[in-house]
């Protein structure tokens, strides 16, 4: 029994959970319960689910595991998370992907989607086999070569057509690779002045320019990954505005982050895409709040410390963030009165579940649906610790930083994996 | 002054005179029979380069060496670097050894910034050049040079000259440096490159951008070529070479249309026929052979100022300062 939880900000209710459902909503419930939660200040969400995280198990689990990676899902109110493909060996086949998928149930702390890669050892060449992917025991939906961009016209318009046939969606990766090579960062003022390679908004706008366009030519669902400029976000807005099924997410950090922390040529800000400039964050921001980018992804990126404890030029790209994005959105997209927590629910769950079409996530809280919950305290203020971290990586931009905002407790499917903050053993009494 | 130079940003106008300043009295050593000072006796200074570098890396060890400082040349050709060391472990092993400074060269743009900001070393980092980011003692030579022609006089800076700085400024380090240099000194800056030569965002630096060398001679006191590197001609920067001297290049006939003070600079090493005719090379208004004694001058300097025991904002006035004695 949960007491006195806010349901996506209302007024507080009592939700009573049994066999992994929301049995009971209502005020002053009346009901035999092993466990009482007192959620006075706490709000109540659908549990997260997240479109784009890096497991990085198999091959590299000294950067993360799928056991450690969930933990730290479930510490950032996520109930699913759909693992990306760049892995070692790479999740191009049905052997890979059951890998990751079984691993996933076993840690018991979060539902693990596979991503499929879309082509054969995301060389952009040759299409896996992706329907064997579809058809294995992960159900495989979300098909992409993140980390890299199906950038020949040809194999992207075929993937897109041939994953029609069960439902599927690629999700792109979108880089122009001429137009990056040799970039470190966004191109613009910072990168003239720091002397870094560039990596200018063209190159993202003018791949899902053509992606939306070969969407639209082949009737097929086109996900954009990580959109990171302003222009991106207009050509996403026209693209629906055409009534053409394309969806896209933007990660925490580019919602609060800018190209200027690039000053200090500390690695941690490095992360692709690139950091971009304080009129791309507010464009991408209201673009999230008017639904025109349609989810938040953390891109969950973990790499060891030396992996990043080095010079700007060689440290690998991307931060971690599914232990802090509930923050980062309250923080740059609630606070401002941008989004309300119904708005952050749709964001954060519903579009995200629908988009991968991941059945049991991503409901309301709601009877009869399954319990994935997260309670979360929006009044907390403290200063972000990484040591605290569930993930085994530390690569973190927020390190020192007042975030607003407390995970206290997390529910999959009626089972507590997080509670005041900590995790639990799954199946642990609460 | 902080602690380290890592780019031509740190320094305010008075660190800049003061620098030049002591240089000026330092450069008066290379005329003595026995050209050493006792100023950073005991003190151990490494040149770590990861660049292959013969000007900057000599200049540096000879200035070390006139300040009798200790000298250890780290190069990362045949080092632990090449066995897949990190610049961190690096670090910790030259802070192990009890360097006092590191002047490093890299190619990465940042690396001394890293250095500096890390807590892998204690000692004074110096930029010797890093990526296409600065070469803050480059700018301070140039600089050196062009007050020595233009404003000759211990405390003079460059206010009102203007400095036209041609070619490459994309990739050049020298460019981001002296740019931010000259305009501390008071200095007006002119770029000119073709556009593809010309880094986004530069509306936003002190500076004004021309895309016509012989529409900027007339109104220039010096003239400062950037090298271009060869290994840029495949990404189509510019079509062929021959275009890129007809347009960019300085020649004889361009420097007679220079007014008759002006002087021609460039950093080294010179593509000659390319970025700049044999003929203006050779001629006594080109101070590219200048630059490189005076650059000996500018690293004593720097090197005294931040191990001397003085910070460059504390230091005694150099008529008092133990290198005017």
């Amino acid at each position: 029994m949960i007491r006195n939880a806010q349901i996506l900000g209302g007024p507080a209710q009592d939700i009573l959970i049994a066999d992994g459902t929301f049995q009971q909503i209502g005020t002053d419930l009346r009901a035999e319960a092993d466990v009482e939660i007192d959620a006075t200040g706490l709000v109540a969400l659908p549990g997260l689910v997240d479109l784009h995280t890096h497991l990085r198990e198999p091959g590299r689990e000294d950067a993360e595991t799928v056991l450690t990676g969930t933990q730290a899902a479930a510490k950032g109110g996520y109930t699913a998370v759909h693992a990306m493909a760049n892995t070692f060996p790479v999740a191009d086949t049905a052997g890979v992907v059951e890998q990751v998928w079984r691993l996933g149930k076993e840690s018991g702390y979060c539902d693990v989607q596979p991503v499929g890669a879309v082509t054969v050892g995301l060389e952009g060449k040759k299409l896996a086999e992706l329907g064997a992917m579809h058809d294995s025991a992960a159900g495989v939906r979300v098909f992409s070569d993140d980390g890299k961009c199906v950038d020949d016209a040809v194999i992207m318009r075929r993937a897109l057509e041939y994953v029609k046939a069960f439902d599927g969606v690629v999700a792109q990766h979108a880089q122009e690779p001429r137009l990056t090579e040799g970039a470190q960062m966004n191109e613009g003022q910072v990168s003239g002045e720091l002397g870094l390679g560039g990596w200018p908004a063209v190159a993202e706008e003018s791949i899902i320019a053509r992606d939306v366009l070969l969407a639209a030519h082949v009737g097929s669902r086109l996900h954009v990954c990580h959109v990171s400029t302003a222009g991106s976000v207009e050509i996403i807005r026209w693209a629906k505005a055409k009534g053409w099924d394309v969806t896209a997410e933007v990660t925490p950090h580019h919602l609060l982050l800018t190209d200027e922390l690039v000053r200090s040529y500390d690695p941690v800000y490095k992360v692709n895409p690139p950091l971009r400039t304080a009129e791309d964050v507010q464009a991408l921001r209201k673009a999230l709040a008017d639904g025109t980018i349609d989810a938040v992804a953390t891109d969950h990126a973990p790499h060891p410390a030396e992996d990043k404890d080095c010079e700007w030029a060689v440290a690998a790209m991307g931060m971690v963030g599914l232990e802090t994005a509930l923050s980062v959105v309250q923080q740059a997209m609630v606070d401002t009165g941008l989004l309300n927590w119904e708005g952050v629910a749709d964001r954060m769950s519903h579009r995200p579940a629908r988009i991968g079409r991941l059945a049991g996530h991503g409901r309301p809280v709601s009877v009869g649906e399954p319990a994935n919950l997260v309670l979360f305290d929006p009044a907390y203020r403290g200063t972000v610790n990484p040591e605290s971290f569930a993930t085994r990586s530390r690569n973190t931009p927020y390190r020192g930083l007042d975030l607003p905002g407390r995970v206290h407790a997390t529910f999959l499917r009626g089972t507590a994996t997080v509670l005041a903050g900590e995790l639990v053993e799954p199946g642990e009494p609460a | 002054m902080k602690r380290h130079l890592v780019s031509a940003a740190d320094l305010s106008r008075d660190d800049a005179l003061l620098i030049l300043d002591t240089a000026e009295e330092l450069a008066q050593l290379s005329g003595r029979a026995v050209k050493k000072l006792p100023t950073l006796r005991g003190r151990t200074v490494v040149n770590l380069f990861f660049e292959d570098s013969t000007r900057t890396k000599t200049s540096f060890e000879v200035a070390e060496k006139r300040l009798s400082a200790d000298v250890i040349n780290f190069a990362a050709k045949g080092s632990s670097v090449s066995k897949g060391e990190s610049l961190k472990d690096t670090a910790l092993t030259l802070q192990a050894m009890g360097a006092d400074a590191v002047v490093i060269r890299h190619h990465a743009s940042g690396a001394p910034a890293r250095l500096a900001q890390s807590d892998w070393l204690h000692g004074s980092v110096i930029n010797a050049g890093d990526g296409t980011h600065e070469h803050p003692t480059q700018a301070l030579l140039d600089a050196f040079t062009l007050r020595r022609h233009l404003n000759p006089g211990l405390g003079n800076d460059l206010s009102g000259r203007r400095v036209t700085i041609v070619g490459d400024v994309l990739h050049s380090r020298v460019a981001r440096s002296n740019v931010l240099l000259l305009n501390t000194l008071g200095a007006e800056v002119t770029f000119v490159a073709p556009p593809t030569l010309v880094p986004i965002g530069i509306e936003h630096w002190p500076c004004e951008v021309s895309y016509d060398l012989d529409a900027a001679l007339a109104k220039t006191d010096a003239l400062m070529m950037l090298r271009v590197q060869r290994e840029r001609m495949n990404a189509a920067f510019f079509p062929t070479e021959r275009e890129y001297a007809r347009r960019y290049g300085m020649n004889g006939r361009r420097l007679a249309r220079l007014p008759e003070h002006a002087v021609v600079m460039h950093p080294g090493p010179m593509v000659r026929g390319m970025e700049i005719t044999a003929e203006v090379a050779d001629s006594p208004r080109c101070t590219a052979v200048e630059q490189v004694a005076n650059g000996v001058s500018i690293r004593m300097a720097v090197l005294y100022l931040l191990l001397g025991g003085a910070t460059l904002a504390d230091a005694p006035s150099t008529n008092q300062s133990e290198a005017a004695k």
